[in-house]
């Protein structure tokens, strides 16, 4: 009952709006030009994302001291492998989650603005499934993770820089109740 | 719950309020071999709430084919060919001629005829009548534009089509709908998160599109016409790059479910996925060739991005671009001669062209980061997304490079453009 009223709300709210083409004129014709039509106006859907949840989450993964809280990986242009620098990050992952096999993880990848917005989905995927096959390799398990990418769409840093582009070349470690 | 509703209330004002701001178009360049036209007011078309032959003369305008010439000052206004002074006209070189008139009807409504006139023969060489409201001026005007267009330059005209794209102001991502002219916007879906890749099918009626609302890319299907979506690939990893068979019942994806991005067939409501790339790179940005028939895609599998060409049901691919390291966005014109795509050369991103029969090339813009092409249905313009002073905004080229134009929202970003299918009835 409760969506109903929100559909109605909806619904009745839209109603106000200004401009809402009509219906295509229906045409008296005196040659042989063909009659056409455009469909009807446009419903319009809303998006309403529900928000992370990230009291429940051990303080492990949030202690600033603790390596857990720390986690994205980054990228040099046009490439994918991770830097032996993360090892040591994503071999603590690992074991966090071979020990805590209720937990789960989204790994989001990530590309500066450059280049197609799809084609960098499939990059940022690439980035992604870098560090899921290294975690699974140190330990975790095909189910408790999931890779998946942002391509471009979501840049930390928002400036045409080189400096903004290398931060936003990225993977983020993300856990259950952060997504 | 309150909150909730006070939420949906405030966007929707923003909806609102959003749906009223429209593209304006800018055209930067001029074709040659324009067709010298007059377009007259329509005797009595002061009684409409908008000047119907305004809208005709901006359509044919801004199509780039035609030369247009003053034609305000002729006065009285002729709405029958005997009531042309053709020799005027035949002094300042017109080819032809647009003349009309409009009257009310006894039920509030409007007729408007028009009649296009060959100048050098003094002839009518079309002409229709239309029934209209005063809501209707805009579709109607549109529609003598397109019969204009096609009497006289053999194409059919796009004027009555529709665009979509997506708007990112702020945090807000809008999948929007407008005519070709960039007027009467309308907002489809709003989102706090981005929204991209949109697709026509190919009836018009239905938008498959991906979004980001569950953190990760998920491929929807979305009628235009109840306003319903459904998620039709939300499988594990990333679901992307839709593309809609030429009779609508499937959709090319990029699924990363089996391990890298790789393409699949997919039923339009999500059915029955088969994977139709097995090559351990990237493969990607699927479009179908008009028959049907045939997949152009984007892999990396020879080392650096390039447009690759395969049948639709699998099997072995052919490479289609071979200069410069990343050539990515292919995209085929109706009559399936030639491929648009977007090229990497240093650090900018430019459109190309490709004829497939002849394989002669040519840039098409001068972009730094030119994106997401798209040809009108009728193949004569490509409306793609650019950037100026840093800030996303469409522009259209013709098929030939020489008409460029700019569409732009005040204050917003745009991108993603998608130029809608003819309407057939």
């Amino acid at each position: 009952m409760k969506k109903l009223l929100a559909v109605a709300a909806v619904v009745a709210l839209l109603a106000g709006c200004a401009s809402t083409p009509k219906e295509e004129p229906k045409a008296a014709v005196e040659d042989r030009t063909p009659t056409t039509a455009v469909p009807t106006q446009p419903g319009v859907s809303t998006v309403t994302p529900i928000g992370p949840t990230t009291d429940q989450l051990p303080n492990a993964l949030k202690d600033p001291n603790n390596i857990l809280s720390k986690r994205s990986v980054y990228y040099d242009y046009d490439k994918y492998d991770v830097k032996d620098e993360y090892k040591p990050l994503l071999q603590a992952h690992a074991r966090y989650l071979a020990q805590n096999r209720n937990a789960r993880m989204l790994i989001q990848g990530n590309c500066d603005e450059r280049g197609s917005r799809e084609y960098n989905i499939a990059l940022g995927q690439k980035r992604a499934d870098g560090v899921k096959k290294m975690l699974l390799l140190m330990g975790a398990q095909e189910s408790q993770v999931e890779s998946v990418s942002l391509g471009e769409e979501k840049p930390r840093c928002t400036e045409s820089t080189e400096v903004c582009y290398s931060q936003n070349r990225r993977s983020d470690m993300l856990y259950g109740g952060e997504y | 719950m309150r909150y909730f509703l006070a939420s949906i209330g405030l966007l929707l004002a923003l909806l609102c309020a959003n749906a009223r701001a429209q593209l304006s178009i800018d055209i930067t360049g001029g074709g040659a071999n324009q067709i010298p036209i007059g377009v007259l007011r329509f005797a009595g078309e002061g009684a409409l709430p908008q000047s119907i032959s305004d809208i005709v003369e901006a359509d044919l305008q801004r199509s780039g084919r035609f030369r247009m010439l003053f034609a305000g000052n002729v006065d009285p206004l002729p709405a029958e060919v005997a009531q042309v002074d053709f020799g005027d006209w035949k002094n300042r070189n017109a080819d032809a001629l647009v003349i009309g008139s409009v009257v009310r009807l006894a039920d509030g409504r409007f007729e408007a005829r028009f009649r296009l006139l060959d100048v050098p023969k003094q002839t009518q060489i079309g002409g229709v009548a239309f029934t209209l409201s005063a809501q209707q001026v805009r579709a109607t005007a549109h529609r003598i534009a397109d019969v204009v267009y096609e009497k006289l330059t053999g194409d059919r005209g796009v004027f009555s089509t529709r665009i979509a794209y997506v708007v990112k102001q702020g945090s807000r991502y809008e999948l929007q709908i407008a005519d070709a002219d960039g007027a009467g916007a309308q907002t489809a879906l709003a989102s706090r998160e981005p929204i991209i890749s949109p697709a026509w099918s190919p009836d018009g009626t239905r938008l498959a599109y991906v979004s980001f609302e569950n953190k990760k890319p998920v491929v929807y299907v979305h009628s235009l016409v109840s306003g319903q979506r459904q998620a039709v690939a939300n499988f594990k990893g990333s679901n992307s790059a839709p593309a809609w068979s030429a009779d609508g019942k499937q959709l090319a994806v990029v699924l990363s479910k089996d391990g890298g991005s790789q393409m699949y067939l997919i039923g339009a409501d999500g059915s029955n996925p088969r994977r139709i790339t097995n090559s351990g790179s990237i493969d990607t940005e699927p479009f179908f060739a008009p028959d049907g028939q045939s997949i152009y895609f984007t892999s990396d599998r020879g080392g650096s991005p390039q447009i690759y060409h395969m049948s639709a049901s699998g099997g072995e691919a052919t490479r289609v671009t071979f200069d410069g390291s990343y050539n990515v966005s292919p995209r085929v014109s109706s009559d399936g001669k030639t491929l648009i795509y977007i090229a990497r050369d240093g650090g900018r991103f430019q459109l190309k062209s490709l004829d497939l029969v002849s394989k002669q090339g040519q840039v098409l813009t001068d972009g730094q980061h030119d994106e997401s092409p798209s040809f009108a249905p009728n193949g004569k313009m490509i409306l793609y997304a650019t950037q100026i002073n840093n800030r996303g905004s469409l522009a259209a080229v013709s098929s030939d490079g020489r008409v460029k134009q700019r569409l732009s929202v005040q204050a917003a970003d745009v991108r993603e453009p998608a130029w809608g299918p003819f309407f057939n009835n």
